[in-house]
């Protein structure tokens, strides 16, 4: 071992120095970052930059070289990002309030340009936010409250888009897609007003069922007492007169049997009744 | 390896043996070697300390003569320092490698085997029946998809594999949620959302949230289909599989928009249910179908007692006019007096018989007689009302 030093000595230190010289200025640029290398403050090289066509494998990612002490390297994201918007009162054309909660998908396609007028990822954001607010807020209050419950949102969204991408590219950031989350009412008097106007057409609703109820009921019972009636008629139609005699002697079993109270008769012997009684043929 | 092991281990026991022979207390065979020697010069091994007779108290030349056990200088020279001066002077070659039998060391040997072993076990890849795995060269560049069975990549550092199960099913629950319906109601909305992994490079390479993304697309997707249906249709289910199949379709252009490589399997409406602060209104419309039908049920009853009644009473008649018909003046007859004797049975009867006798009516007496039956709280109107 120590021949080995004695006879390689400047070899081995070479080595280190140079294994050194390599660690320090190879790394690696993963398949999620682009690189830009900024050679003395100025950025210089952008490695494994976004190119939509270009298939995973052949973007560059994989190592990279870069001069230690005067090339810095900064790692910025490649992929899909998100950018949230909180809630926020939208006031609609109509000048109902609305509250909204969106969210941008960006990518970062010119990394030295976000780089030279954001700084990183995070600033990015903070910039990008309030760009969102205010298209959002301009372009719903274009609009009427109705219509941003339907599917003409899309046509909205796609506008809103539009104009962010274009204000986005000074940061070198593409906007790919500016969704709507939620467009609710306001918490406080809107959303109770809804809420009123919900319970009262359910009342409503209630009541007419009720209504309804009973007058199906009522025409029912009508039917049923039209159906009895012509029963009978059929029926007692055969002998108007028959019928008199048999419904009268029907009616005073139940008066006088089954009726309330108690009946005193005076009787005068003329009564059909008393013809035998009288001993008359 | 083995040779080295047992020339190390014989190095040991000789220097054990050593110790044993030189030890003063040892065996006996030592001092009784020792004992004749003091007479004898040039015999035994302490022989080249001295030639007359010994004196005990010199201490002893070289030799470390037998007789002076209790110099305990030559103790401890001896036998103290047994451990780590065995150690010292018997562990020069224990310390080394060991050597091949070319006198080359093993180092490179074993080197290489733990590095053949790395190289396997880092470069055979056994993925799994539901798995995919992405290969990257040193974590940077994308080399290829492993699909499942066994794969072979380069040793670990040069290619690195990540496995991830694609197929298996993440479920996303959404809470419940207050949406706003078509018709500018409110609905309170919880539903599933099932999805997994289509392309695996696309998942791990495009989005920078993927699963804050699928959450996102969901509520996004589920809050326009619902807007498109009114509350009663999301409500009642029939619009839910409307919705449902809406939703997925609109979350999947979403995705895919992104490239996310995602597939979304499915989205169930778990709830929907109005909201708290109007589910009152809402039972009472339930209530209110319940009455009506209630109402209903009150009404068909009395049809049915109603035309079971006169279908009844008409038959009867039927039945009796029938009998009639054969003999009119007989049955006339017999119906008149069966009824008047009925009725003449159960009531006071006053017979006014003969012309001229004016019949006392005692409406007194039937007055009293009604007062009696009455109720005993009004007495006095009727009274009144009587006199």
């Amino acid at each position: 071992m120590e021949q080995v030093w004695n006879r390689f000595r400047y070899a081995i230190i070479a080595l280190g120095v140079l294994l050194l010289a390599l660690v320090s200025s190879l790394f690696v640029v993963p398949e999620t970052k682009q690189a830009v290398i900024i050679s003395a403050g100025r950025p210089a090289t952008i490695v494994n930059m976004y190119r939509p066509e270009v298939p995973y494998g052949q973007t560059g990612a994989g190592f990279w070289f870069r001069i230690p002490l005067y090339d810095r390297v900064q790692m910025v994201e490649r992929r899909v990002l998100d950018l949230d918007m909180d809630n926020q009162q939208v006031l609609t054309s109509d000048q109902q309030r609305l509250q909204v909660n969106a969210y941008a998908r960006f990518r970062i396609i010119q990394p030295v340009t976000m780089i030279e007028r954001a700084g990183d990822e995070d600033r990015l954001r903070t910039q990008l936010s309030p760009i969102l607010t205010s298209v959002l807020r301009q372009e719903l209050g274009r609009r009427t409250f109705a219509s941003l419950l339907t599917a003409e949102r899309g046509n909205a969204m796609t506008n809103i888009r539009d104009t962010l991408d274009r204000q986005a590219r000074e940061y070198g950031v593409q906007i790919l897609d500016v969704r709507i989350k939620a467009a609710d009412l306001p918490e406080g008097t809107p959303l109770q007003a809804a809420f009123t106007r919900m319970q009262s057409d359910r009342q409503e609703e209630a009541a007419t069922i009720r209504a309804q109820g009973r007058k199906n009921a009522q025409i029912i019972r009508a039917e049923a007492q039209a159906d009895a009636a012509k029963t009978y008629a059929d029926a007692f139609g055969k002998d108007a007169n028959f019928y008199d005699f048999y419904r009268a002697m029907e009616s005073y079993r139940q008066t006088f049997i089954q009726g309330q109270g108690e009946s005193t008769m005076v009787l005068d012997n003329d009564n059909e009744y008393f013809r035998q009684f009288q001993g008359q043929p | 390896m083995l040779d080295g092991l047992k020339a190390r281990l014989g190095g040991s026991f000789g220097a054990l043996a050593m110790a044993g022979k030189k030890n003063p207390w040892g065996s006996g065979n030592g001092g009784g070697d020792n004992a004749p020697s003091g007479d004898k010069p040039g015999n035994g091994d302490g022989g080249s300390g001295g030639d007359g007779p010994r004196n005990p108290w010199l201490p002893g030349g070289g030799g470390g003569g037998g007789r002076r056990p209790s110099n305990i200088e030559d103790i401890f020279k001896n036998r103290g320092p047994e451990g780590p001066r065995r150690g010292g002077s018997t562990g020069g070659p224990n310390f080394r490698l060991p050597e091949r039998p070319g006198g080359k060391s093993w180092v490179p040997v074993i080197l290489v085997v733990i590095a053949l072993i790395w190289v396997t076990l880092s470069s055979v890849h056994f993925v799994q029946a539901r798995e995919q795995a992405v290969v990257t060269w040193f974590g940077g560049k994308y080399a290829e998809t492993f699909n499942s069975g066994t794969n072979f990549s380069l040793p670990y550092p040069i290619q690195q594999v990540t496995a991830t199960d694609v197929s298996r099913t993440r479920s996303e629950e959404i809470p419940k949620k207050i949406i706003l319906t078509g018709d500018q109601n409110l609905v309170d909305l919880s539903y599933i959302v099932r999805w997994n992994i289509k392309d695996l490079t696309l998942f791990q390479f495009q989005l920078d949230e993927p699963e804050e993304t699928v959450l996102e697309a969901a509520e996004t997707a589920m809050r326009s289909s619902v807007a498109e249906k009114t509350l009663d249709t999301v409500i009642s289910g029939e619009g839910r599989a409307d919705i449902e199949q809406n939703v997925l379709t609109r979350m999947q252009a979403i995705l895919d928009g992104y490239g996310s490589g995602i597939n979304v399997e499915g989205v169930e409406i778990d709830k929907a249910d109005p909201p708290e602060q109007v589910i009152e209104a809402f039972n009472d419309v339930l209530a209110a179908q319940q009455d009506a039908e209630r109402e209903l049920n009150q009404a068909r009853r009395f049809a049915q007692q109603l035309l079971a009644k006169a279908e009844g009473e008409a038959a009867e008649f039927n039945e009796i006019y029938e009998q009639y018909r054969l003999a009119p003046e007989v049955t006339r007859r017999r119906l008149y007096y069966e009824t008047m004797e009925a009725v003449l049975a159960n009531t006071d009867k006053t017979v006014i018989e003969a012309d001229g006798v004016t019949p006392y009516l005692p409406l007194p007496e039937v007055q009293r007689r009604s007062r009696r039956s009455a109720p005993a709280a009004t007495p006095a109107p009727t009274q009144q009302g009587g006199q």
